[in-house]
């Protein structure tokens, strides 16, 4: 489990990465959208993988808390979901209104040479 | 929570002698805060003055300056015979930062002469500023000022110490650029302002370091920790360091030149902070460390070498000044080196003639400043070789401004005088054995003798001599109360120079006890020692004076500003060459080779440094690999990331030219991550992602139409230059490098058994404290409730941004035409006669549209479902927020834009303002309860079919976070959909005048 999940981390991290890094603005909103979910699985990892563990207390009495899943990086990711969503909206209307101002979706406002 | 600090304020020497209750020292410790918030609250009611009440807020800026120093009077016997009051409000205690206020009989002597010098320049200032003048701003910064200086001299911590040093900076900058029409008073101003404050800052690391030594910012502590100071192997950059705020504060050289430049702030601003105050906070430095610090070999290196070259210097350079504010100017600096040497030599007795000197030059300086402003504005010229023969025009101003420079001069019987001679008789003792204590009593005669010619030459160069030819102005006596602080200044002057140990003598003897402790010397002030060394020295100074000062007289009466030699060695010009290079040549230079306007680049190196910050501790460190588990793998776990791997790097690889291709790909990762939410026990954020993935690709969707065509075109693999081809390869091999390192600690961690952590806090408070078994719902709403109000207060700011930007949103005129498939659908709807242009647009997708037109309610149930299980199962205003714009945009896609527009009320400004004020007005209504900000309570209801479901106070904060949310959501959606509504109405219009411009 841990193994692939983290190929997946991985994965997706690389390519974000790469796509950061390219002169198109939409690459980029992309590449910030691969690597949101990486870092989103990342920080829900650190909770450690639990495969089928309940993630919602018995009501009445909480019992053996080592059954449950760990709460506080759930709680951490689901912020970070919205938070993603936030800045990916801005991030694309900043680079609608780039593209409106300048006349181009290059990261840099202007075409570069050999890009 | 604010306590009387007395009792925890660490280490003392010894408890506040007093006879009062307990009572009154708590009152009068609690008096303290009246020096902090008095000023600046007047300074603040001071601005709100209309601006032509100049008698008005005068009165105003008095009266506050009269209370500070009726509080202070007041406070005297609790400071007399070495009581320390204290207040104190904790901040940070942890980090030893603490509003700490402290006054002994030292701080206790400053204040008087702050509010006392205060009350008179207020009153002088009244008459002094012109009408045209904006003078509320000049008070509000006086009495801003006088705050401050107050705060240096009151504080008790370190930390706060350093704060209000700053602030008088940075107030200072702003008076002495009061009229800042003026270049000269902006030059002033920016030269004190980088001296001081550069200064301050070195002072600040320098108390820093002492709080580290000592272990606490208190001074009280710093104060009983002398040897651990002087004994650190830090000592001498601490030492360094503090000295550096004190030196360039109190102008010593070599920086002293900021002063004379500061000269073009108001004759008021000159006298206040010039001489009595700001420029004493370096020697208040000096004292108050004096116990800590002084005495070692270092100190007395540093501090006397720049004290007896300032003496010295700044008295021969008062000689040749032709503006009388220069001459002033030069005489202050000569006058604090006279102090600073007196603090270097390290001997209790020279401490005393120190604190006493600080007195003694803020009276007669001060005075003499306003004596100048006077001639100034009676006059309409400061400049010594224009004036003279004022006497006849005003002589009880003259007779006033004589007592004064002859006490600057140090003539006996006036409070001038008896410094000196203390001065003169501590500079004769050897307290050292070195050539800098041979040579000091040689130099103080030397400076004696040119401060005694600069003196005279301010007296008989205005007041005597032939009267003025062209005067700008006919001078006169200035008005009665203009003249008033004066008065009082120098009869001051007077009445300490004749009967010192009736007057100045006690409260000299507390300030002096609050800092030498139980090293306090005995010492006499009376005026007649006997005929001794010092009186013949003060003689050969004042005959050598007159001498110098008939010989000098002609060549003065002519001849340029500034001292001949040392005028080309201009303090002024090399820090105007220091500051081009450093600013300007130097960050030019840096910026050119270092700098890139391009953002791959600097992305680049970002990605880079993470990488290498990321690595280091895993290549240094002995990081060993975990064993690799194979076994235990799900099959379709795996197959799930298979698909979720071709996915991601499916969607990286066609970004470029198949947007929408990469867009749906994307989708599918985060399908993916979301099912893997799922198989790994989250539901929550199953939920959530599941419901933002499709808002975000819907917004994606909108995004596209308004991005340039790009098609790709078959290259050829050599056409593609090797540069190219490298920095391709180069930004592979980061993000391999990236993905590497995430995978690798990602799985190195989640192999690790999991530390005990806070999650067992969470779990078992959830349901008794939060009264929800879905704990991550109840963090969010409760537990870390102020952490969701700030969350959603982003998103709103993000949605506002967005709707802003989209307000003046221009699209490229490639992307105004009609799409493809519109013009296809319109061009069938031509070609038959039956349809009228528009229909087949219309009916485009009618079955699916009819059918989201009927899921709108359904998705309202969907969210008002996940909203009311929130707390105790998957869901929550987060999700039910989402959920429900979701329903919204269905409709916009289902219909149009106007379609919906015309049939539903979408308001999302108004949702998110109700939204934020709903869980704003939560977390403030347990304040009504008594309880801290956002505390909740929780029980259950139940509502008839729906059943019983959580009802607590965060179900309403809930609410709030779903009204916001849905109404950010909406909001950042249509605001992107009417672009396509707005853009072909603007094209229309631009065709149209295009065709109007034709004809």
């Amino acid at each position: 489990m841990e193994l692939i999940l983290s190929a997946g981390i991985g994965t997706l991290t690389a390519s974000g990465v790469y796509l950061l890094l390219r002169p198109r603005t939409y690459q980029v909103i992309i590449g910030l959208s691969l690597l949101s979910f990486a870092v989103n699985l990342f920080i829900f990892g650190m909770g450690r993988l639990r495969v089928n563990a309940p993630p919602i207390l018995d009501p009445g009495g909480v019992g053996d808390l080592a059954r449950y899943t760990d709460p506080v990086p759930q709680a951490l990711v689901l912020t970070a979901i919205v938070i993603g969503f936030a800045m990916t909206a801005l991030f694309l209307v900043v680079l609608l209104a780039s593209r409106g101002f300048t006349g181009t979706d290059h990261v840099d406002g202007r075409e570069q040479r050999g890009d | 929570m604010t306590r009387p600090a007395s009792v925890l304020a660490g280490p003392k020497s010894r408890p506040p002698i007093h006879s009062q209750g307990d009572k009154t020292i708590e009152y009068a410790e609690k008096l303290l805060s009246v020096f902090i918030l008095v000023p600046f609250a007047g300074s603040l009611i001071a601005i709100f003055f209309p601006s032509d009440q100049r008698g008005a807020i005068s009165w105003f800026a008095g009266a506050i300056a009269l209370v500070c120093f009726l509080v202070t009077a007041g406070l005297y016997p609790y400071v007399a015979s070495g009581g320390v009051l204290h207040y104190r409000i904790d901040w940070v205690p942890e980090l030893g930062l603490n509003f700490t206020l402290r006054m002994d009989g030292f701080a206790w002597l400053f204040s008087a002469l702050i509010t006392a010098i205060g009350v008179l320049v207020a009153l002088y200032a009244r008459y002094y500023m012109a009408e045209e003048d904006p003078v509320p701003r000049f008070f509000a910064l006086f009495l801003a000022f006088m705050g401050s200086m107050l705060g240096v001299v009151l504080s008790g911590n370190l930390i706060l110490l350093a704060v209000f040093w700053e602030l008088t900076s940075i107030v200072s900058f702003l008076l002495i650029g009061y009229w800042h029409h003026n270049a000269h008073a902006r030059d002033g101003a920016r030269m004190a302002l980088t001296i001081t404050g550069t200064g301050g800052l070195a002072m600040f690391v320098g108390l820093i370091i002492i709080g580290k030594i000592v272990g606490s910012y208190e001074l009280d502590a710093v104060l009983a920790s002398g040897d651990a100071i002087r004994n650190h192997p830090l000592y001498g950059t601490v030492l360094v360091l503090v000295l550096l705020g004190a030196l360039t504060k109190s102008a010593q050289f070599p920086f002293h030149f900021w002063l004379p430049h500061a000269m073009a702030a108001p004759t008021p601003v000159s006298a206040y902070l010039h001489s009595a105050t700001m420029v004493k906070a370096g020697v208040f430095l000096l004292v108050r460390f004096w116990p800590v610090m002084a005495g070692t070999e270092a100190w007395f290196w540093i501090v006397g070498l720049a004290g007896l070259t300032t003496l010295l210097l700044g008295a021969y350079f008062a000689i040749f000044q032709q503006d009388l504010k220069g001459l002033l100017a030069y005489s202050t600096i000569s006058h604090l080196g006279l102090i600073t040497v007196l603090l270097s030599l390290g001997s209790p007795l020279a401490a005393v003639a120190a604190v006493f000197h600080i007195v003694n030059h803020a009276t007669f300086k001060a005075s003499l400043f306003m004596a100048a402003g006077i001639i100034d504005h009676e006059s309409g010229t400061r400049d010594i070789r224009r004036l003279g023969g004022l006497f006849h025009f005003m002589p009880i101003t003259a007779t006033l401004a004589m007592v004064a420079s002859a006490a600057m001069a140090g003539v006996p019987l006036l409070n001038g005088f008896l410094s000196k001679e203390m001065f003169f008789a501590e500079a004769i003792e050897t307290h050292l054995v070195n050539p800098l204590d041979t040579v000091t009593p040689y130099v103080a005669t030397i400076a004696g003798m040119f401060a005694v010619t600069y003196s005279l030459r301010f007296i008989h160069g205005v007041f005597f001599g032939r009267p003025p030819a062209d005067l700008p102005r006919k001078p006169h006596e200035p008005p009665r109360w203009m003249r008033a602080p004066l008065d009082f200044l120098v009869l001051a002057c007077l009445v300490v120079g004749i009967i010192p140990a009736q007057t100045i003598g006690p409260f000299l003897h507390t300030a002096v006890l609050s800092v030498l402790r139980e090293g306090t010397p005995d010492y006499s002030l009376s005026v007649w020692h006997g005929w001794n060394i010092p009186l013949i020295m003060s003689f050969v100074a004042l005959s050598g004076g007159i001498g110098l000062y008939f010989l000098m007289r002609s060549y003065l009466a002519t001849a340029v500003e500034g001292p001949p030699v040392f005028r080309l060695l201009q303090g002024q010009r090399i820090f105007e060459r220091v500051l081009v290079t450093l600013s300007w040549k130097w960050a030019r230079w840096l910026e050119q080779r270092l700098g890139t306007r391009r953002l791959q680049p600097q992305m680049r190196l970002l990605v880079f440094l993470a990488l290498a910050a990321g690595a280091s501790p895993l290549l240094l460190g002995n990081f060993e690999l975990p064993p690799l588990v194979i076994r235990g793998i799900d099959p379709a776990f795996a197959l799930l990331w298979a698909i979720g791997i071709a996915c991601a790097i499916g969607s990286a690889y066609q970004a470029k030219f198949h947007r929408l291709a990469s867009l749906v790909l994307l989708g599918g990762a985060g399908l993916v991550t979301c099912i893997t939410f799922v198989w790994l026990s989250a539901p929550d954020l199953a939920v959530t992602q599941l419901l933002v993935e499709i808002v975000t690709t819907v917004l994606i969707l909108l995004g596209l139409r308004w991005l340039p065509k790009r098609i790709e075109e078959p290259v050829a693999a050599e056409d593609i230059s090797i540069r190219v081809r490298l920095r391709r390869l180069r930004d592979l091999l980061l993000a391999i490098g990236a993905g590497g390192g995430m995978m690798l600690i990602a799985y190195t961690v989640m192999t690790r058994p999991l530390p005990e952590t806070i999650a067992s806090y969470f779990l078992e408070r959830a349901y008794r404290e939060g009264g929800g078994t879905n704990v991550v719902n109840v963090i969010l709403v409760d537990f870390r409730g102020f952490d969701t109000l700030g969350e959603i207060a982003v998103l709103c700011i993000v949605a506002l941004t967005v709707f802003a930007l989209l307000l003046r949103f221009r699209p490229q005129s490639d992307s105004l035409e009609a799409p493809e498939q519109q013009k296809v659908q319109n061009a069938f709807d031509d070609d038959h006669p039956d349809r009228a242009a528009g229909d087949s647009v219309a009916e485009y997708l009618f079955i699916p549209a009819v059918i989201m037109r009927w899921m709108f309610p359904v998705t309202g149930m969907l969210a008002a479902f996940l909203f009311l299980r929130g707390h105790d199962l998957p869901g929550g205003g987060f999700a039910a927020g989402i959920a429900m714009s979701i329903g919204f945009i269905l409709q916009y896609m289902s219909g149009g834009t106007r379609w919906v527009e015309e049939r539903l009320r979408i308001h999302p400004l108004r949702w998110m303002s109700i939204g934020l004020l709903v869980a704003t007005a939560t977390g403030v209504g347990s304040w009504f309860f008594g309880y801290p900000f956002l505390t909740s309570h929780a029980q259950y209801a139940s509502l008839p079919v729906v059943g019983k479901f959580p009802l607590a106070s965060a179900i309403l904060f809930d609410l709030g976070v779903f009204s916001l949310v849905l109404g950010a959501t909406v909001l950042i959606l249509i605001a992107l959909a009417h672009q396509s509504v707005r853009a072909p109405r603007a094209h229309a219009k631009a065709a149209r005048s295009d065709k109007e411009a034709v004809r």
